[in-house]
């Protein structure tokens, strides 16, 4: 059990001109589970890593204080355990009971008290598999799951969590939250970080609202903080629990179809699929993890060569290329017919600054300067990236960060548009944005492919889905004009 | 994806030693037969690691699929000497045109050939026996490095992984922003550099945060590790680098006798 004093607390990373967060008063008693929110750039991340003692002093400016049980926090490491949000980086060991029995061998826990405790974690957080599963080998909520074990074995008075399902599809943040819910004692004092406020309810009994300028905004049980600041969270980014966003559907039936895949596969990331892309549709490709729709949307985006079938675009979407797949294409070529987003916005990163990076697809495609600038300055109003023009992309928030690798891929007006999980870990601010400019672009005639996991984004914008991995769909229809290739001709 | 962990059969007698006795074992081996010249001398040895490899439960074909890249490197030695050699000493056993082999060229390239197979052999024998978990455990238990080293690099040796497919990616992403070399390889150069470059960064952001999160649990306090899992450094290791040893000095003492041995530092 702990509690937490924070006066007056501010912290200013080194080299950085602005607070990342400042002026918090807040105490959290013994025991209290308290889900921690904010508009991006808030500095709930900054807070969690204070209070975890992550902040070594050296590496920025104080404010004000911070305490747990009346200790620096920097003191207090051994009675805080912190998760974070992406897995990959938080297992150490080759081994899952290896993994969990890390910490204890850290904290010098004798070798005959480690693996009973290693069990008794493991099994608070339902892990399904022996000590020796190999972590490599779990999916993203199993990892996550081993993460949690791996810090409740340490017996934690604070448990901080730092979005912990950001990163995991439906399926996997349902059984991480079960898991929480599960091990969560009265001996535990919880701040949980977390987007989407509705899965997060069930777990906590006070809301704190941070301030994005600093100070706390709001604070008190949940009902009573989204009954006052409902309408004005939702506006700064907040998924604030309420009916589902208002739909975008087409107004027109769809157009002419630009691709078609025939048995098209990548044995063994994806078995062979038969699909068609339209104009002027909003096409969502579903499926649990594994069934291959990453790799299915590097196909349909000409990115990788098809390991079994045909993938085949129509003149209409591609002209005198026709004849030959897009995966042969020259990139020029293919950055004027489709675009593709890709899941990780920093993987498609090139240049030095947002400016530049908007640039570079309309100058290898044969755009004259003048086209270029009024290309480049258009998305830039658009997509709300105008403050940040000469940053280095690297440095952009995750929000921006994708808003500029949509419009990267919307620099080339490419005819047709792949995204791989847009919405994935978006405020809902950035969310609202991603659906009204795809939803434009499909009205405008363009086709949308996008694989997702996320049903409210579906439910928005799709005008049909397509399973991928099990069970056939009712939505799919017909193949247009009697076959795939009837428009084509 | 690669397969990192041992292949061999894990039971086998020597591959069930300690880590650590494999790696000294193999190390003294190779070191001591480094101090001649002589074709013998790695012939011999050669002959004594394919005679233990069953032992290590190591299967020769698994054996030749792991050395077959330094098959091809000793036999590139060989050809390379036979035929480019300055000294061009001993009796000429082949005259075809400027072609000329001769005995000292050939002594001297087979030399170097086998000595390559023999020092490397054991290398690979104790790496396809040993599951680098037991061997960072060995390393803090048994050699008294420091944890921080041995675990902190176990933990980065399993993001290697995704680096392979992390390169993958940013490849096809640059294709997808417009990025190819076409025919020209100045451009290749370039995009090689810049996808590296991508793949640094990250691998650089992946291990910080992998760093952090080791720190939260612990890793960086003052408190004395425990060990979960124990290394034993039993007599049958120390047998183990005793009889390398033996080996070895018993080798070189055959080639002295032979006449055959040319120390390196004479």
């Amino acid at each position: 059990m702990s509690a937490v004093e924070l006066r007056g607390f501010g912290w200013r990373h080194a080299g950085r001109r602005a607070w990342a967060v400042r002026d918090v008063d807040l105490r959290i008693e013994h025991g209290e589970r308290v889900l921690l929110l904010g508009a991006s750039g808030a500095g709930k991340s900054t807070l969690l890593a204070a209070l975890a003692g992550l902040l070594a002093e050296d590496s920025g400016e104080q404010a004000g204080s911070v305490e747990i049980d009346g200790l620096d926090p920097r003191e207090a490491r051994e009675r805080v355990g912190i998760v974070f949000q992406d897995p990959q980086t938080q297992l150490v060991m080759a081994r899952a009971g290896d993994d969990v029995a890390f910490g204890l061998e850290n904290r010098g826990v004798a070798a005959a008290e480690i693996w009973p405790r290693v069990r008794a974690a493991l099994a608070r957080v339902g892990f399904p598999y022996d000590l020796a599963r190999p972590t490599a080998a779990l999916s993203g909520g199993e990892q996550q799951r081993l993460a949690l074990a791996g810090v409740l074995a340490l017996r934690p008075g604070l448990l901080l969590l730092d979005e912990p399902t950001a990163n995991l599809d439906p399926a996997g943040a349902t059984a991480v939250r079960a898991a929480l819910r599960a091990a969560l004692d009265v001996d535990t004092t919880m701040i949980l970080v977390e987007h989407r406020v509705a899965e997060a309810l069930p777990l906590v009994d006070r809301v704190v609202v941070l301030e994005a300028g600093g100070g706390v905004r709001a604070d008190g049980p949940p009902a009573e903080v989204f009954a006052a600041h409902g309408a004005e969270l939702a506006a700064a980014g907040v998924w604030v629990p309420g009916p589902p966003p208002a739909p975008r559907r087409a107004a027109t039936p769809a157009g002419e179809v630009l691709l078609t895949a025939d048995r098209l596969g990548l044995p063994p990331r994806l078995a062979p699929t038969d699909l068609w892309v339209r104009a002027g549709e909003a096409l969502a490709v579903l499926g649990p993890n594994g069934a291959g729709k990453s790799t299915l949307a590097l196909l349909l985006g000409g990115l990788l060569r098809p390991g079994t079938g045909r993938l085949a675009a129509t003149p209409a979407l591609a002209g005198r290329h026709a004849d030959q797949p897009p995966h042969r294409w020259r990139a020029p070529v293919l950055v004027r017919r489709i675009g593709s987003v890709f899941q990780n916005p920093e993987h498609q990163f090139v240049t030095g600054t947002v400016r530049a990076e908007l640039a570079l697809g309309p100058r290898r495609a044969g755009r004259t300067p003048a086209e270029v600038t009024a290309i480049v300055d258009d998305l830039l109003a658009r997509l709300r990236l105008d403050t940040v023009a000469d940053a280095n992309p690297y440095t952009l928030s995750g929000g921006q960060a994708r808003r500029l690798s949509v419009a990267t891929a919307l620099a080339t007006a490419p005819r047709l548009l792949v995204l791989d999980e847009p919405t994935f870990g978006q405020d809902r601010r950035t969310w609202r944005e991603l659906v009204d400019l795809l939803a434009g672009l499909r009205d405008a005639g363009h086709g949308i492919v996008a694989v997702t996991h996320d049903a409210d984004f579906v439910a928005a914008l799709a005008d049909r889905t397509f399973h991928l991995g099990g069970r056939p769909d009712g939505q799919a229809g017909e193949p247009p004009g009697g076959g795939p290739h009837g428009e084509a001709a | 994806m690669i397969a990192y962990g041992p292949v061999a059969t894990p039971t086998a007698p020597l591959a069930r030693r300690n880590p650590v006795a494999k790696l000294a074992a193999a190390l003294l081996f190779s070191v001591l037969l480094l101090v001649t010249l002589d074709p013998v001398v790695p012939a011999l040895a050669i002959g004594v690691e394919l005679a233990v490899a069953p032992l290590f439960g190591v299967p020769y074909r698994l054996l030749a699929r792991r050395a077959w890249p330094l098959l091809l490197s000793a036999l590139g030695i060989l050809v390379t000497l036979t035929l480019f050699a300055a000294e061009r000493t001993g009796e000429p056993l082949v005259a075809a045109g400027p072609l000329v082999v001769t005995t000292g060229v050939l002594n001297t390239g087979l030399g170097l050939a086998l000595r390559l197979l023999a020092v490397a052999l054991p290398g690979v024998l104790v790496f396809a026996t040993t599951d680098p978990t037991d061997l960072a455990d060995a390393l803090v238990q048994n050699a008294k490095t420091s944890p921080r080293f041995a675990i902190g690099a176990l933990a980065a040796f399993r993001l290697v992984p995704l680096l392979a497919t992390e390169w993958q990616l940013i490849s096809m992403a640059r294709r997808a922003r417009g990025v190819d070399a076409g025919g020209n390889p100045l451009a290749r150069l370039r995009i090689f550099g810049s996808t590296a470059f991508t793949l640094l960064v990250g691998a650089i952001r992946r291990g910080t945060r992998l760093a952090t999160a080791m720190d939260a649990r612990g890793f960086d306090s003052d408190t004395p590790r425990t060990s979960a899992r124990q290394q034993r450094f039993t007599w049958a290791d120390t047998a183990l680098v005793g009889g390398a040893v033996l080996v070895a000095a018993g080798i070189l003492a055959v080639s002295v006798a032979l006449g055959t041995y040319r120390p390196v530092i004479s």
